[in-house]
């Protein structure tokens, strides 16, 4: 396949024709790659929802120099021949990237020291990098009650950020979808139609591929924060998916089990519920050894060097 | 006597039966077309025509047709009869009062496009006009003008009508398709556009009613004799449903290129002001377009007569123009108050967003809130920056255009009637409240 020139924040990289400008962006790495809180490349058809991730097209392509009237998804976008693309060194994109920050947390509840996630939440760390110091609000937030949406999964709506992810999740991982979102507007929710609905050996990837705390795991829940838990490359013997896991140790104990998340918090591989919610005994698992939190995020502090 | 091409005959009474709509002349076009004409030749007619899509956005007819991708057998047709922008009625008043000149135009439109299948995509609400186009496609079926083989042309074509469920989303084309699909009517993301990846994956053209209404008559006069009627790029003529505080409301055809001052005051038209009372705003195109205050809609900010066309209304840009946008035109006298129309206009955005991208999501909603703060008289100097900051970052940022239509009432509100949101703050009432 012939390669395409093109162009991101000064920085030329050649890639395959039909790479989208967030995975050409990902190919330099660094602070160039835009945030993605919605796309997710192990999921057709994901991204475009938050908009987090807009980027400034300068110059469509070589053949056709014009630049894109609108700040364009770089999820969604292709890149052509040429094209020159702006994204840190573009004070519309970080001006914008800021406006959409607030806009996601403006019905967030900031209830970051109570929620599991935090230490390991994209929206933390999006508004660490392009929040405001201060609320602008003084509006109520629109609030949800915490619902079991499975068995082992919480949801809490109140922290969503309706990316998708998770419906896509169960679309394209599961045989079949239980939950969607319901309603529409900032009033629109995540939910199945019958409580407790989700029971499916691949339902509980939803909770690695939610970026926030909305879905959280029950056996997880309140047992720690994050980043006092060592996390553990382990695989076990599996019938149902590789076993190829993360284990998040405290002590001797198990807290619990992940997927393999790399630096954009995308796992290697979906795991099944009887691995992440069922073993979490020591001799369940042969250990690999510690694993590198490569993501730039408090998780990644206080571990094991490899 | 204005040109008339669409109300032609509204008055004759048993219009919307078969019979009359045919001793009228009726269903003249799709013998033509099928008889003389192939589809790249009805296509042919429509470009001259200089046609615009009369939904709103104003993009030509007959290049969206040519965007078609002809390479897939299947390709659909697919009237948009969502109309529920606040303002726009014309399309309810058109279809229920002549629905065999929809379907004469869905006819042509199918031809020219190959589509076998065609949707009449109506807004739930308009339940009672879809029985209306029900019982008129009965008939087109029973005359032999839908079904197999057309009037022994070899063409075939079914035509559908089929409800949405009240969601002004499912006006934009594309959460349109979703939802005649049986989905949940988001936007889909742009590119892949409905003439390559429409209708269950196969390339498709989304029209509104009116532009598929005035496809018979440019078939019976030719795409010329179209061209020649209105001013500039804006050709033929449009509907304008005309509401607030005028003397006589409703809709009218218009030839494109008449002045404004003429359309609001003369009695053929709105009749002027009512009670004598003093105009104060215009939001000329239905609720999304930017609102203009009396001076800038009578004339141009160059001292030029306004005159109800693209171009015309569109003098200016934003900063001092609008657009005609879907043709509601509502006008408001000297007891209006804006903030309470645009928290109006804003909860209604806010209300039908559907909730598929933050800025529109998020931003919609907190628009409201504040506004009804300004309006109930706990504003701040603050929050109208706040407004302003909040409506720039809506727009332009989202998947799909509700989130302009929600962002340019705000900004144009206040750019033109600033004093007025600032009296609000500086009296923590609303001044024209009694």
């Amino acid at each position: 396949m012939s390669l395409i020139k093109v162009t991101i924040d000064n920085i030329e990289v050649e890639v395959e024709a039909g790479t989208t400008i967030l995975n050409a962006a990902r190919q330099i790495g660094g602070s160039v790659v835009p945030p993605a809180m919605c796309y997710y490349s192990k999921l057709e058809g994901s991204g475009g929802y938050c908009r987090t991730c807009l980027v400034k097209v300068a110059q469509g392509s070589a053949k056709d120099p014009r630049p894109m009237p609108k700040l364009v998804p770089s999820c969604r976008t292709t890149v052509q021949d040429g094209m020159v693309v702006q994204n840190i060194t573009s004070p519309e994109v970080m001006e914008n990237r800021r406006a959409i920050t607030e806009f996601l947390l403006i019905n967030h509840p900031l209830d970051c020291p109570v929620c599991d996630q935090a230490g390991e939440c994209h929206l933390q760390d999006l508004s660490y990098a392009h929040g405001l110091d201060e609320t602008q609000t003084v509006e109520e937030r629109r609030t949800f009650e915490p619902i079991d949406i499975g068995d082992k999964i919480k949801l809490n709506m109140n922290r969503c950020i309706l990316c998708y992810r998770c419906v896509k999740v169960a679309d394209q991982i599961t045989d079949h979808r239980v939950h969607g979102v319901l309603g529409r507007g900032d009033h629109s929710e995540i939910s199945t139609h019958i409580l407790k609905a989700i029971d499916n050996d691949f339902s509980g990837n939803m909770i690695d591929v939610c970026p926030v705390g909305a879905l959280t795991d029950k056996t997880f829940r309140f047992k720690s924060r994050v980043w006092f838990t060592k996390p553990f490359d382990a695989h076990r013997e599996c019938p149902t998916c590789s076993g190829k896991t993360a284990i998040w140790m405290k002590g001797e104990e198990i807290l619990r089990v992940t997927g393999r998340k790399d630096k954009y918090g995308e796992v290697e591989e979906f795991i099944c519920n009887d691995c992440r919610f069922n073993h979490k005994e020591i001799k369940d698992w042969i250990v690999e050894g510690p694993r590198t939190i490569e993501r730039h995020s408090v998780i990644s502090q206080n571990h094991y060097q490899k | 006597m204005a040109k008339q091409i669409l109300l032609n005959n509204i008055e004759v009474p048993g219009l919307a039966g078969f019979e009359v709509y045919r001793r009228l002349g009726g269903y003249s076009a799709v013998e033509k077309a099928l008889k003389n004409f192939t589809p790249d030749q009805v296509t042919e007619e429509v470009k001259k025509s200089g046609l615009k899509g009369r939904g709103g956005a104003g993009f030509p007819a007959g290049m969206k047709w040519g965007f078609i991708d002809k390479k897939n057998e299947t390709r659909y047709f697919v009237c948009n009869y969502d109309e529920s922008e606040p303002g726009t009625f014309k399309d309810r008043f058109l279809g229920q009062m002549n629905p065999h000149l929809l379907i004469e135009g869905m006819i042509l439109g199918s031809y020219a496009l190959g589509a076998r299948s065609s949707y009449i995509y109506i807004r739930g609400e308009l339940f009672y006009v879809l029985k209306i186009l029900e019982k008129a496609i009965d008939e087109a079926y029973l005359n032999g003008f839908l079904g197999e083989n057309i009037k022994g042309s070899g063409y075939s074509l079914d035509l559908y009508v089929h409800p949405g469920a009240g969601a002004y989303i499912c006006g934009e084309e594309t959460a349109l398709l979703e939802s005649l699909e049986g989905k949940r009517g988001n936007p889909r993301i742009k590119p892949p556009f409905p003439a390559i990846v429409g209708l269950y994956g196969c390339p498709t053209v989304v029209n509104n009613v009116e532009t598929i209404a005035a496809l018979p008559w440019i078939m019976n006069n030719g795409g010329e004799a179209y061209a020649a009627i209105g001013i500039g790029n804006s050709k033929g003529t449009k509907l304008i449903s005309a509401c607030g505080h005028i003397n006589k409301p409703g809709v009218y055809e218009i030839e494109l290129g008449l002045p404004v001052e003429e359309f609001i005051y003369s009695d053929e038209y709105c009749g002027g002001i009512r009670n004598g009372n003093k105009l104060k705003a215009v939001v000329a195109g239905g609720s999304s377009v930017p609102i203009l205050p009396a001076h800038l809609i009578l004339k141009t900010a160059k001292g030029e007569p306004r005159l109800m066309s693209y171009e015309s209304l569109a003098e200016g840009g934003f900063e001092t123009g609008t657009m005609l946008g879907s043709g509601g035109f509502i006008v408001m006298d000297d007891t209006t108050c804006i903030v309470k129309n645009l928290l109006t206009f804003s909860r209604f955005y806010h209300h039908e967003s559907c909730g598929q991208c933050s800025p529109c999501r998020e931003g919609t909603g907190w628009i409201e809130k504040i506004l009804t703060r300004i309006e109930n008289g706990q504003g701040t100097m603050k929050d109208i920056d706040l407004l302003v900051n909040i409506a720039r970052h809506v727009e332009g940022n989202t998947i799909c255009p509700l989130g302009d239509a929600a962002a340019w009432p705000v900004a144009s509100a206040i750019r033109h009637f600033r004093e007025e949101f600032e009296e609000h703050v500086k009296l923590q009432r609303c001044p024209l409240s009694k």
